[in-house]
């Protein structure tokens, strides 16, 4: 898109403006073809992870197209929690700034029973990184800055109150159905990936289902603004005074916004509770009567955690919430769809350009089938736990609370939310297994851990940044000379391209002169050696793409 | 079998009596969140989790329970977070 025709307010605006703004529908040259135009990539969604997804291709090189049912972006806080991993990846597509500039950093959570303190934890309570735990940041200002970055790059198209209406899949591509003001149209479709959110429109159109579990619970989110002299943390109570037998989670806001999630039982009526002379009462109960605010947005909401059995059908591929559903503590939900979005995107790429084939796309599959299930087993864990749906689970559940204010073993017992981490793909058939001896947690199928560097003019950097698009292979001391018989691997050599001024990098990942790590461009780690050959590396190279040696 | 059923120096006569006095004007109430409090206090001494399900399932098999325990679900493998501060 001509950059002057980017709405201005995507990045500007206020919260109100970025809400209200619209998206018309507009005609498109594929309406009036004689034939059905093709397309390599049509994305249906433009969520968090849909364009998550079209920006890292796009900036590729690859076109996409990306279909949306809607003219608006999110209402609401909606996902709200951000996590380290998430801003990484959106460093790298460019976007990451914006995010954290507008966003509300925290790291430290506290967790209260009844009056009393519990504990306090501090999810990220080493130094050396670029980017905090967590932002707390409303969906619709994480929607406009990740459109805004899309619709900058040469390759991307969005069309608005597209919607897909019918889906006929062939071997080689999809014929998409496509519903507008003006009438059907079609598209011819080389892959589709379907990030339309937990009610996919794609998955039923598929006749596949997300199954699982759903829970007997109601919760109210209010958004409320207000000036208050609560920090920047997650505050959890179990059981407050202001909200007996229930649970209650707050979080910061930017715009002087507070989010306040108040679980209300399985027999609350939803329509009620959304009433604000519903809302106002609960929420002055917390803040004290003499505090002003005003109700910005509320919805109730039960949830499920839930997952498509496989995300990779053909030629349609299913990403983020339309994949798999998980409860909200935790932040697992939008920060995993944005991991699947940057683990697909390489892979699709690459089989886009002829580098590998469908066996490297089914990885997708099983990479993020794996991470869904450890997301919902944390949250599911997490639900029983603030949620206890016997006499004895919440007999344990009150004892574990009584405890742990005394005793340090018992706050490790204490879930109010684990909270989102990159999944560490172990068993992946990409990594290549270590012959030699490493300490730390930096295992194959770890996300590279962020460090603090000088770069070759002297300035200070993050580790993170100096990566490559590609495959990257991060060398301690001399790079081994047969490494420039890779072109396709950018080498990134540790003590010329960049310092490791205060030796957190070389001690975070084991490293002593001649350590060679491969990390792939999603930036996870696939191969290390503490002596590299030119015959493992190439191994290890061709296993990362699913390739046969 | 890693749980230990068989006796041993543990003066139980004194173990029992220190047990039931542990208990002693409390309400049923009271005395179950006690119960609950010991569980997880000697879980936590004994640290060993299969030690722990074995315990689990014979503690069961005493009841009138008709099912097994329900098979656990996956384990997860990342750590829940970088460091979970104690």
């Amino acid at each position: 898109m001509n950059p002057n025709d980017i709405p201005r307010a995507l990045l500007e605006g206020s919260g109100e403006e970025v809400q209200a703004l619209t998206f018309p529908y507009t005609r498109s040259p594929d309406q009036d073809a004689s034939k059905p135009v093709h397309h390599e990539v049509v994305i249906v969604g433009a969520g968090p992870v849909g364009l998550t997804l079209a920006i890292d291709l796009a900036q590729r090189g690859q076109k996409v197209l990306v279909l949306d049912n809607d003219h608006r972006l999110s209402i609401g806080s909606r996902a709200l929690c951000f996590a380290k991993r998430t801003l990484e990846i959106w460093d790298r597509l460019g976007v990451g700034q914006q995010m954290v500039d507008k966003g509300v950093s925290w790291n430290v959570g506290r967790v209260f029973f009844k009056d009393d303190q519990v504990y306090e934890f501090n999810l990220l309570p080493e130094t050396g990184h670029e980017r905090p735990a967590f932002i707390n940041l409303q969906q619709y200002y994480c929607e406009a800055y990740l459109l805004e970055r899309l619709l900058r790059l040469p390759n991307a198209e969005v069309r608005w109150g597209n919607k897909v209406a019918a889906i006929v899949t062939r071997d080689d591509g999809v014929l998409l159905t496509v519903e507008t003001p003006e009438g059907n149209y079609q598209v011819d479709a080389g892959w589709v990936v379907a990030s339309d959110g937990g009610r996919s429109t794609m998955r039923n159109l598929m006749g596949l289902e997300s199954k699982g579990r759903i829970f007997q619970d109601r919760f109210l989110i209010a958004d409320v603004k207000m000036k208050a002299q609560f920090p920047a943390e997650r505050w959890f109570w179990f059981d407050p005074p202001f909200h007996p037998n229930q649970s209650v989670l707050l979080h910061r806001e930017p715009d002087d916004v507070w989010r306040i999630d108040f679980q209300l039982g399985w027999g609350a009526d939803p329509e009620e509770e959304k009433k604000p002379e519903r809302i106002i009462p609960r929420v002055k109960a917390l803040l004290g009567k003499d505090v002003d605010f005003t109700l910005e947005w509320a919805s109730v909401y039960t949830f499920a955690c839930l997952r498509m059995d496989r995300f990779v059908h053909g030629r349609v591929i299913f990403a983020g919430d339309s994949a798999h559903g998980v409860s909200p503590f935790g932040a697992r939900g939008a920060n995993s769809g944005v991991q699947d979005a940057e683990n697909l995107a390489w892979k699709l790429y690459w089989v886009l350009k002829g580098r590998a084939g469908a066996e490297l796309l089914a990885t997708y599959g099983s990479e993020r089938e794996y991470a869904a299930d450890e997301n919902i087993l944390n949250s599911t864990r997490a639900t029983d736990f603030i949620t206890p749906k016997s006499e004895v689970s919440k007999l344990f559940r009150d004892a574990v609370l009584g405890l742990a204010q005394e005793h340090a073993f018992a706050r490790r017992i204490v879930n109010s939310g684990r909270l989102s981490v990159p999944a560490t793909l172990t068993s992946s058939q990409l990594n290549t297994p270590d012959v030699d001896v490493f300490g730390g947690r930096q295992v194959p199928g770890a996300v590279l851990t962020d460090a603090p560097v000088v770069l070759g003019d002297g300035q200070e950097g993050w580790l993170l940044r100096q990566l490559g698009q590609g495959f990257t292979a991060l060398v301690f001391g001399d790079a081994p000379a047969w490494l420039a018989e890779f072109p396709e691997v950018f080498a990134l050599v540790v003590g010329k391209d960049l310092v490791d001024a205060k030796g957190l990098l070389s001690e975070r990942l084991d490293a002593r002169p001649g350590t060679l790590y491969l990390i792939r461009p999603d930036q996870h780690i696939c191969a290390r050696w503490k002596q590299p050959t030119r015959e493992h590396f190439s191994l290890a190279l061709a296993r990362a793409i699913a390739q046969p040696a | 079998m890693m749980m230990n059923t068989e006796a041993t120096q543990l003066a139980y006569d004194d173990m029992y009596e220190a047990l039931i006095g542990c208990h002693q004007g409390l309400s049923t109430e009271q005395s179950h969140m006690v119960n609950a409090r010991l569980v997880l206090l000697l879980a936590n001494h004994i640290s060993n989790l299969d030690v722990l399900r074995e315990a689990f399932v014979l503690a069961r098999s005493g009841t009138q329970a008709t099912t097994a325990i329900a098979p656990m679900t996956a384990q997860a493998i990342t750590p829940v977070a970088p460091v979970h501060a104690g």
